[in-house]
């Protein structure tokens, strides 16, 4: 034992170290279940915050839904919006202190059903704001109810047949659509079930936030996420879930990188 | 002496929230109100002051701004008209739930529904009981003239950061529409990064420093006995409104053998209906509360062991008159008269009901 320690303690030195827990990242047990997506991109979060040392600068906004208590986990201060309204409340406090960096963090029936609004005109705006959005295709705090990017099929709660499209129409590519806004600055697509997916991801909030201090509009990041206690699936049969049914209906990549549009050609003649 | 100018209830809004140092309006567009944004874009503050003003897409987005932007310490605020505020109960449950400090100016018309953009006040219950979910209270403040709706814009801010609490102004179509000779306060100027830490530092979501803890603004608390501490936190608020914040106006009421209660713009007709009725030798007077929450239950109280009755007079189906009636509790007789749709009634006719209600036995 005294050997196997001492080559422990000759391997852990701050030369070695490849990873540590952020700083940023409160010490407290999430309340995510085992195979979330959430505590990935929560982590992701505090780091890109810590990395670019803006943490005095930085306010969040939670949503409701799973994610609600996001401010218990990441240490910058956090303002709870109610549900859908997240971008509504990041427009009133990037308005008020256009100096900060704001960010708002919101599931895919916050951000694609109760708050399409809010989504929408957040990002026609072109906010100077970073909106994260978590696309696990169904509602993980009330129990696993159809989302608006629930696929066609798929199982949930108030789809125990699957969803029908004649009753429930079809999976909202929400993405896509604000891709087209000319407020939007940076949109993207990402996962978190690998390594190098979660290194992409990364990347794309990082980016998101340099945005923003750039004032060039919205930066939208989406996260193509599991939820296992949602899809009934263990944490890696989720991930394959995910990959084989999620990916042809959100393809991962950039949709959008060009800033927000140049006024002038939507102005009028005169 | 301040500036005098002829101005609508409306258009004094923009100017008072600009003059007294506002920092944010958010807002959408709806009759009989849509001066107040039309007023601050030509004004254009964010040149002058720095006042941020934004048409949002929606009434509930404009009050989820104002949740944001109050969160920051910043005075804010919105207005709109009796269906818009239905829009905004959800934000301000939410503003009340997280004690934010905000202005919301409702200058009601009829409904329900749709309605009516005509005149009324109708919205008395939603202002005063809550409006939203959840045990709360606005303190509500009723303008009854231009230069009201002037001061109350800069009352309401010292109000809502004094309590932590949405103020609302309850104002109706007439005032808003209303001109009248104002005299406007003199440029304030808004409040510094230092003053803002200062007010508001201990609780404002501005961005955590290594030397304190993060600040948390949330209405959530899932721990049950927690919730309760909260909610007891809220109603030892609303009671020391009720200690401290009591307003009202009280005219001819000491001789006066009938009181008439009125507030905003039926308390200006029922003015007139006091000369009348004593022209005709009927001693009349008329408390109007300024503040409908906090009530002015302990002078109606008071004078209830002295009046023969009391007349709630509103342009509603009769809300007041119930506050009226808790505040009497039986001692003497409280009735109501009222009009609706968007009907404002003239002095005679309030006096006219007077005499039907109280004295058609006694003469």
């Amino acid at each position: 034992m005294t050997v196997i320690t001492g080559k422990i303690n000759e391997i852990i030195k701050p030369e070695n170290l490849v990873y540590a827990k952020s700083p940023l990242l409160n010490d407290v047990s999430m309340h995510y279940c085992p195979g979330c997506s959430h505590g990935v991109v929560h982590r992701l979060i505090a780091e890109v915050i810590d990395e670019m040392g803006i943490q005095e600068q930085t306010i969040g906004v939670s949503p409701v839904g799973c994610a609600v208590f996001a401010y218990n986990y990441i240490d910058i201060d956090w303002q709870e919006a109610a549900h859908g309204r997240a971008p509504a409340v990041a427009t009133g406090i990037k308005r008020v202190m256009p100096e900060k960096y704001v960010f708002s963090y919101q599931g895919d029936g916050d951000l694609a059903a109760i708050g399409t609004a809010e989504t929408f005109h957040a990002v026609n705006r072109g906010e100077n704001i970073v909106m994260i959005f978590i696309n696990n295709a169904i509602y993980g705090m009330t129990g696993g109810q159809m989302a608006p990017t629930t696929l066609v099929g798929q199982v949930t709660s108030t789809t125990p047949n699957g969803r029908n499209v004649d009753l429930n129409g079809y999976p909202l590519r929400i993405t896509e659509l604000i891709a087209q806004l000319p407020g939007a600055a940076f949109v993207t697509r990402q996962s978190v079930q690998t390594p190098a997916a979660v290194r992409k991801t990364k990347k794309a909030i990082r980016k998101a936030f340099e945005i923003q201090a750039q004032k060039k509009g919205t930066s939208f990041v989406e996260v193509v996420s599991t939820c296992s206690s949602g899809w009934k699936l263990s944490p890696v049969a989720s991930n394959k879930w995910m990959e084989e049914n999620m990916f042809p209906q959100y393809p991962l990549g950039d949709l959008k990188d060009t800033g927000r549009a140049d006024p002038d050609l939507y102005k009028v003649k005169g | 002496m301040g500036e005098l100018r002829l101005m609508k209830g409306n258009e004094v809004i923009a100017e008072a929230a600009i003059r007294c140092g506002c920092d944010g309006y958010f807002g959408y567009p709806i009759t009989p109100q849509s001066e107040v944004m039309e007023t601050l874009m030509t004004l254009r503050p964010w040149e002058t002051t720095g006042m941020v003003v934004l048409q949002a897409e929606s009434e509930i987005a404009s009050i989820h701004m104002v949740y944001g932007a109050a969160g920051a310490g910043k005075r804010v605020m919105t207005s709109s008209s009796s269906p818009g505020i239905s829009l905004m109960a959800e934000g301000i449950s939410y503003i009340a739930g997280s004690e934010l400090p905000c202005v919301i100016v409702n200058v009601q018309r009829g409904g329900p529904g749709l309605g009516t953009i005509q005149p009324s006040q109708a919205d008395y219950n939603q202002a005063t009981k809550g409006g939203g979910h959840g045990d709360y209270s606005l303190l509500v403040l009723a303008p009854a003239s231009v230069q009201e709706m002037h001061d109350f814009v800069i009352l309401g801010f010292e109000l809502a950061f004094k309590f932590r609490n949405p103020v609302m102004i309850l104002a109706d179509g007439v005032i808003g529409q209303l001109m009248e000779k104002v005299e406007l306060i003199d440029q304030r100027p808004r409040w510094t990064n230092e003053q803002i830490l200062e007010i508001s530092g201990n609780w404002a979501t501005i961005g955590k420093p290594s030397s304190r803890k993060k600040h948390v603004i949330t209405s959530l608390e899932m721990d049950s006995n927690m919730m309760e501490n909260n909610n007891l936190r809220l109603q030892a608020k609303y009671t020391q409104m009720k200690d401290e914040e009591v307003r009202y106006e009280a005219i001819a009421c000491e001789d006066a053998d009938y009181i008439v209660v009125a507030f905003g713009s039926a308390a200006r007709i029922c003015q007139k209906t006091v000369q009348i009725a004593r022209k005709k030798g009927i001693k009349v007077g008329l408390i109007r509360p300024i503040t409908l929450f906090p009530f002015p239950e302990k002078i109606i109280a008071e004078y209830a062991a002295k009046v023969k009755g009391f007349l709630s007079v509103e342009f509603n189906a009769g809300q007041m008159v119930n506050d009226i009636r808790l505040a009497v509790n039986g001692v003497t007789k409280v009735e109501y008269f009222g009009r609706m749709g968007g009907i404002v009634p003239t002095p005679d006719e309030v006096e006219d009901a007077l005499e039907q209600r109280f004295l058609i036995g006694d003469l």
